[in-house]
């Protein structure tokens, strides 16, 4: 009786996690079921679909890169400096975690936008954000880069400090000791938080189409296209779908061994 | 006076119906530009039936056919154009004939005061004028492109919205300084913008056809919405909106 204990345990352990990971496999398998093979050339070949897809990349690229380039020096602060309101400016750093991406695209409209509370001063001086595809990575970095930094704060506050205590007593400067330690110590933390800055950059929808609008070649991302295309031809959507989620796993799997598992 | 008379109606419409009220839950797949007509049908509607729970769903009419098609449980499906309702009447999925019950009409909508001196169609090609119209998979913005090419006008928009509440929005947010809407919708956009007629012949009419969804659990009520949509009070309502009546 006491042996067979653990492996009921076990046995239900391994029951919901094949719930658990069927919950997630059935509807890509789905998608792979009904996309529309014998057509699928032609339908991914339509001139918007390249477009759509290179822009996706593009942008989510440099959504990931403007969040590692504001996002870690953040962390960085969250994690080093002390000062007051702290737990406040973290919490509203972090809110497009939870918040409904279009919230997040409304707010940065109300914002930015050419009527906005600081776009009317960005039109004076001729920068005009919405349709434009800065408008879509400044969208995506919105709703990425805490991802990114609650990765590499985590980093920041569990490294042994001991390392850097010690190049400093060895006469090595901040800047020297930035470099040469602290970063590298966080690079594993630095990279997961990339990919998945990255990750959430190429499927952000809500606060894209809010923010930046909808045009092919300049604002119509591929989950946008996916979306328009559900309007008129499900097929197309389907693989519009299928090709996004492609390319998704071919660089989540390329980067796991490196950067998620040491993570 | 007036409020007799509705009560009249109303009572004669009961009478019509055996005296009778419908009641459940009815939900309805509308095209957007039908969101303020429809809340005040359906406000209506349900006072004369207490017992029935209205659940309106606006989106784009092609959105919400392909919802209906993959298995949406949809009572009553009203389009803004007929494409889409032919959709659903191809995928012999309409309980009912699809009846065409509204029309409408295109207007340019400006911002309020029309900054930009926008006065015809011609203005929107204009480079200095941001346009936003719908996406070409929805009724407003096939609609707008054959007002463009009736005009004969090349127009470069900066967006292409999923519904024309979208467009509406982005011009009241003063984002885009025109966009192809229904008239309808510039009466129900408020103080923010202001509507800017196209003449007949450049004009595009939208029909608006309802039919009820196959497989309807509440055929009652949704084949009595229906008629009250199409009955001398609910088409009050609608041309109070700004339909045109067919």
């Amino acid at each position: 009786m006491r042996r067979a204990r653990p492996d009921a345990a076990t046995a239900v352990l391994v029951t919901l996690a094949i719930g658990g990971a069927a919950f997630f496999v059935l509807p890509l398998f789905a998608l792979i079921v009904r996309a529309p093979w014998s057509t699928a050339i032609g339908e991914l070949s339509a001139p918007g679909v390249a477009g759509a897809l290179r822009l996706s990349l593009v942008c989510s690229i440099a959504a990931a890169a403007l969040s590692a380039l504001l996002g870690v020096p953040l962390a960085w602060v969250y994690a080093r400096v002390p000062f007051p309101g702290k737990t406040v400016v973290r919490a509203l750093t972090t809110l497009p975690m939870v918040l409904p991406p279009v919230v997040g695209g409304i707010a940065l409209l109300v914002a930015f936008g050419r009527r906005g509370v600081f776009g009317e001063a960005l039109d004076a001086v001729g920068v005009r954000l919405p349709f434009t595809t800065a408008a879509v990575i400044v969208a995506e970095t919105f709703v990425a880069m805490p991802f990114l930094v609650i990765s590499v704060e985590a980093a920041f506050r569990s490294m042994d400090r001991r390392y850097e205590d010690a190049a400093r007593t060895l006469g090595a400067s901040r800047g020297h000791v930035l470099r040469t330690v602290t970063l590298p110590l966080v690079a594993p933390a630095l990279g997961a938080g990339l990919v998945l800055a990255w990750a959430r950059a190429l499927g952000e929808f809500g606060a894209t189409i809010t923010f930046a609008g909808n045009f092919p070649g300049t604002t119509q991302t591929m989950p946008l296209a996916a979306y328009l295309a559900l309007e008129t031809n499900i097929d197309t959507a389907v693989l519009l779908g299928l090709a996004l989620l492609a390319v998704s796993l071919v660089v989540l799997i390329a980067l796991r061994d490196r950067f998620l598992s040491l993570a | 006076m007036r409020i007799s008379a509705v009560v009249l109606i109303a009572s004669l419409v009961a009478a019509a119906c055996g005296g009778t009220t419908v009641s459940g839950k009815l939900t309805l797949f509308l095209a957007a530009s039908l969101t303020d007509s429809f809340n005040a049908l359906s406000a209506e509607f349900t006072k004369q039936n207490p017992g029935l729970t209205v659940t309106p769903n606006y989106a784009g009419s092609g959105a919400l056919v392909t919802q209906i098609v993959s298995g949406a449980d949809a009572d009553i499906f009203a389009s803004a154009d007929e494409a889409n309702m032919q959709k659903l009447v191809d995928a012999k999925l309409n309980g009912s004939d699809p009846k065409v019950f509204a029309n409408n009409r295109l207007q340019i909508a400006v911002q309020a005061g029309n900054p930009k001196k926008i006065t015809q169609l011609a203005d929107l090609a204009r480079s200095d004028v941001i346009v936003v119209i719908g996406a070409p998979s929805v009724p407003i913005g096939t609609y707008a492109q054959q007002a463009f090419d009736k005009a004969g006008i090349k127009v470069t928009p900066k967006s292409l919205e999923t519904d024309v509440k979208q467009v509406v929005a982005k011009v009241a947010l003063g984002e885009a300084d025109a966009g192809i809407v229904y008239s309808t919708d510039v009466k129900a956009g408020g103080a923010k913008i202001q509507g800017v007629d196209i003449p007949d012949p450049l004009n595009v009419i939208a029909k608006y056809p309802i039919a009820l969804v196959k497989g309807t659990k509440n055929e009652m009520a949704a084949k009595a919405f229906i008629d009250f949509v199409v009955s001398a009070r609910g088409r009050e309502i609608l041309s109070s909106f700004g339909f045109i009546l067919p």
